[in-house]
């Protein structure tokens, strides 16, 4: 490395003050400059912050999105989850192949591009899709990727591939996406039109213990998928004894089929930024975070701009609306790795180490960013908060069912005549949901994105809240002609590449669970390996740290319990005694080829 | 408020002081809970989590978790031991762990486990992964094979010798412990007297030129199964 690279790795470590918490800042700048984060910048950046370059190691090596060796100026990310495999994610990857000459993991010859598998984008409604850098393509099939590359390799601009944009804020000025909000239904309360600043108005009218009762009489419950109550965590959060206290605005989505916050974050910015506003009121903090997936880039400099206006509006900065109250956010960018969107791996990351999740007790609301009560909030959760304020909790809680009040955003995909964005209220059943978007033949749904519950056409009479199939927003449908076995393993390829790996059961546990699904699917499997799925996977479910490891095994125990003869239809009976899965040839075959001669062991 | 609380294990009833973990409890009340990534000098990791026990009926790692006055706790089911089997099945298999070979034998951690819950063999496949082995520092030696990814080195070297020889790098499955340094070991600023050294739990980090000094057949557990002096501490009290 130059001296000038140096120096330059040295000026982004400046920008952040040499603070080593701003970790996720120099390493994603020092990479979009440098293509990566190699061992001279590594040593530069742990000579800047004070750190050890090991540390710098551990992060970089952490988050997809970051390397230590260079890939190409243009790196095109295709993702390949299960939606996107179902549209034709595989022709498309070929057609990369051929146009560039490279596989999978691979840069073509001159430096320019490289070509990578991603997990799910947050793009189902519009798949096959892809990342080229920040940029968004959609809706691909094999001749736009032949074309796509074709274009890359004469000018290696992405944004040059955007020929079209989506609908609404997608076709903003900053945004330039051909992205499509697909938003099918609109409900009361997100998508519903809202004057800003009436909400922080009301609230800043009240007193902060005012605000958190509202919560608790609106009965609201976080919308992630854990369903937490919401104004339980603030109060926890606000008594809880701290210097400093944080909102931090979970928008790291990355559950396999949910895409809600992305509408979200492109639709209904000034809603979300005057949530979190609230949240730092109730809660006595003047700083909010929001954590946005890296897969999410395109959208920052339209929501830097938001926050501008609200600034610009006195929704935010010092003094808002003239009461006092100092208030202010920034974003903090992820890198590529689902298990951030766990809320302690999100802290994690925010203070610049690896997105390992963190013990717990204590939680975040006693001692979460840098050691601080934090409230960490979904994205839908703090649009909730808003209206609850501008409409009241009353309103709100006659919404939805008894115990899931309000509505719900479900992200759809799959085998679905209208994928997209749902607004429904909480507790409506799953065949009413697989009505609206055009699924009534469809043989299983996934709800709850790949770590939820696959549900057979028996359950399609369950509803769809924190009492019955609880989810997060995700629903995948699948229709007769697809393989749940096949989707389940799917799934625990997900959960192997996204593993942080830092507790036993989940690191190994998942990848143990997937050979043994391998097994079945190539037909070998016997009777015995079912209590051997279930024992496994219940060990995974109960001993696993962190709800990654919690829910890992759900796509293979929710499958066993309701889709069981898909199992046992491939079962084979070891009637000799001997175990299916064993193949003596195979195993004696590299001895064969080093001895030279065949094995005199008994033939078929 | 009293700092003495009481909570059972085991329908055991036992005293302990506020704000001890479970595991430490546990350990002064003479009854043992396995574990592997927990150390008595270190800060606790829970990310073996073999120390996982029934908290008023959810499972908690037990290094990690406070006591709380009336926690019922559960250690000898058949649950936990299932599940604690499994997870050091889990281990064996993860790594290439050649028990008959390695000079840690009889004094490692993991195989007195394994003994202890009576495992003559795993009960899943081997994974066999390609793990590097560093044997560049004149002193000491590293090899991946038998790393259980428990952070002992990792905890103890930045906690107490503050040097940060050891970091996770890499994530799920390709997670390793790698060194503070462009290359290897010899390049680090570790010592022979660093505690990094000395709390490995198998055969991982290993000193050179000692391995046999303590013949095999009168090692820490080659009589009586890990967990017994806690055990006899129980007996004295």
């Amino acid at each position: 490395m130059s001296t000038n690279h140096k120096g330059a790795v040295r000026a982004i470590c400046e920008t952040y003050g040499n603070d080593r918490s701003r970790m996720m800042d120099i390493v994603r700048d020092v990479q979009a400059e440098f293509g990566c984060v190699d061992g001279e910048a590594m040593n530069a950046i742990a000579s800047a912050v004070s750190g050890h370059r090991v540390e710098v190691e551990s992060v970089v090596s952490f988050y997809s999105f970051l390397s230590n060796k260079p890939k190409g100026k243009v790196v095109i990310r295709l993702c390949d989850d299960i939606i996107d495999e179902m549209k034709g994610s595989g022709e498309v990857g070929d057609a990369f192949r051929k146009e560039l000459g490279i596989d999978f993991g691979g840069t073509t010859p001159d430096g320019t591009i490289s070509l990578e598998w991603t997990p799910c984008i947050g793009m189902c409604d519009q798949a096959p899709a892809a990342l080229v850098n920040d940029t968004v393509v959609t809706d691909l099939t094999g001749d736009k990727a032949r074309a796509m590359a074709k274009q890359l390799k004469a000018d290696p601009n992405p944004a040059k591939l955007v020929k079209e944009f989506g609908d609404g804020n997608n076709a903003h000025d900053l945004v330039r996406a051909m992205v499509d909000n697909n938003i099918r239904q609109k409900g009361e309360v997100i998508f519903a039109d809202m004057a800003p600043g009436s909400a922080l108005e009301k609230a800043l009218a009240m007193s902060p213990q005012e605000v958190i009762r509202d919560m608790k009489t609106s009965r609201l419950r976080g919308r992630g998928g854990a369903g937490f109550p919401t104004g339980l965590k603030w109060e926890f959060t606000r008594n809880a004894p701290g210097d400093k206290r944080y909102v931090l605005c979970n928008a790291d989505e990355g559950e396999p089929g949910t895409f809600k916050d992305r509408v979200i974050l492109t639709e209904k910015p000034e809603l979300l930024i005057e949530g979190i506003a609230i949240a730092g009121y109730a809660i006595g903090s003047d700083t909010g975070i929001i954590y946005l997936r890296g897969e999410y880039a395109y959208l920052r400099p339209f929501l830097e701009s938001k926050l501008s206006e609200m600034r610009d509006k006195k929704l935010l900065g010092k003094n808002i609306l003239g009461k006092g109250f100092d208030f202010d956010i920034r974003i903090q960018m992820g890198a590529g790795a689902y298990v951030c969107g766990e809320e302690t791996a999100l802290i994690s990351s925010l203070e610049g180490l690896r997105g390992d999740p963190k013990n717990r007790p204590p939680f975040p609301a006693q001692k979460g960013y840098m050691a601080q009560p934090t409230v960490v909030n979904n994205v839908e959760t703090l649009c909730c908060v808003a209206r609850i304020l501008e409409k009241g909790p009353g309103w709100f809680a006659n919404m939805g069912s008894k115990g899931s009040p309000g509505t719900k955003l479900l992200s759809i995909s799959g085998d679905v005549r209208r994928p997209g964005v749902y607004e429904v209220p909480f507790g409506i059943g799953i065949k009413e949901m697989l009505k609206l978007c055009g699924a009534e033949d469809a043989s299983a749904a996934q709800i709850g994105g790949a770590s939820g519950t696959m549900v057979s056409p028996d359950g399609f009479g369950r509803t769809i809240c924190y009492d019955d199939v609880a989810t997060g927003g995700a629903v995948m449908v699948f229709g007769p002609q697809r393989d749940i076995l096949d989707v389940a393993t799917k799934f625990l390829d997900f959960f192997i590449e996204e593993s942080c790996g830092y507790c036993t059961p989940c690191r190994v546990g998942n990848v143990l669970l997937k050979e043994r699904m391998e097994k079945i699917l190539a037909g070998k499997g016997e009777p015995s390996d079912l209590e051997y799925l279930r024992d496994l996977g219940e060990t995974i479910k109960a001993a696993s740290r962190c709800g990654l490891g919690q829910t890992s095994a759900n796509p293979v125990l929710t499958t066993l319990a309701n889709f069981r003869d898909a199992y046992t239809g491939r079962l084979k009976e070891a009637v000799d005694g001997k175990q299916p899965s064993f193949d003596i040839q195979a195993a004696l075959s590299d001895s064969k080829t080093i001895t030279g001669r065949a094995s005199v062991h008994f033939t078929e | 408020m009293s700092d003495t609380i009481t909570l059972t294990i085991d329908g055991k009833e036992i005293t302990a002081k506020r704000g001890q973990t479970i595991l430490q409890a546990a350990d002064a009340a003479g009854i043992y809970i396995p574990r592997l990534c927990a150390h008595d000098d270190l800060s606790a990791h829970g990310s073996c989590r073999v120390c996982t026990v029934m908290v008023n009926g959810r499972p908690q790692a037990a290094c990690t978790q406070s006591v709380a006055d009336g926690m019922i706790v559960e250690n000898e089911s058949d649950q936990i031991r299932n599940i604690r089997r499994n997870l050091i099945d889990m281990l064996f298999v993860e790594g290439n762990h050649f028990c008959m070979f390695c000079e840690k034998s009889g004094n490692c951690e993991l195989q007195a486990l394994a003994y202890r819950f009576g495992i003559t063999a795993p009960k899943y496949p081997y994974l066999y992964p390609q793990r590097e082995l560093d044997a560049s520092h004149p002193d000491i030696f590293i090899d991946r094979n038998r790393c259980i990814l428990c952070g002992r080195c990792v905890r103890a070297s930045r906690d107490v010798d503050g040097k940060t020889v050891f970091e996770f790098v890499g994530r799920g499955a390709e997670k390793r412990v790698a060194v503070n340094a462009e290359a290897t070991l010899r390049d680090t600023k570790i010592a022979l007297t660093d505690k990094a050294v000395d709390v490995c739990p198998v055969g991982a980090i290993i000193i050179k030129r000692v391995g046999y000094k303590v013949p095999v057949g009168q090692r820490l557990y080659d009589h009586e199964p890990i967990g017994s002096n806690i055990e006899k501490g129980a007996k004295k009290g």
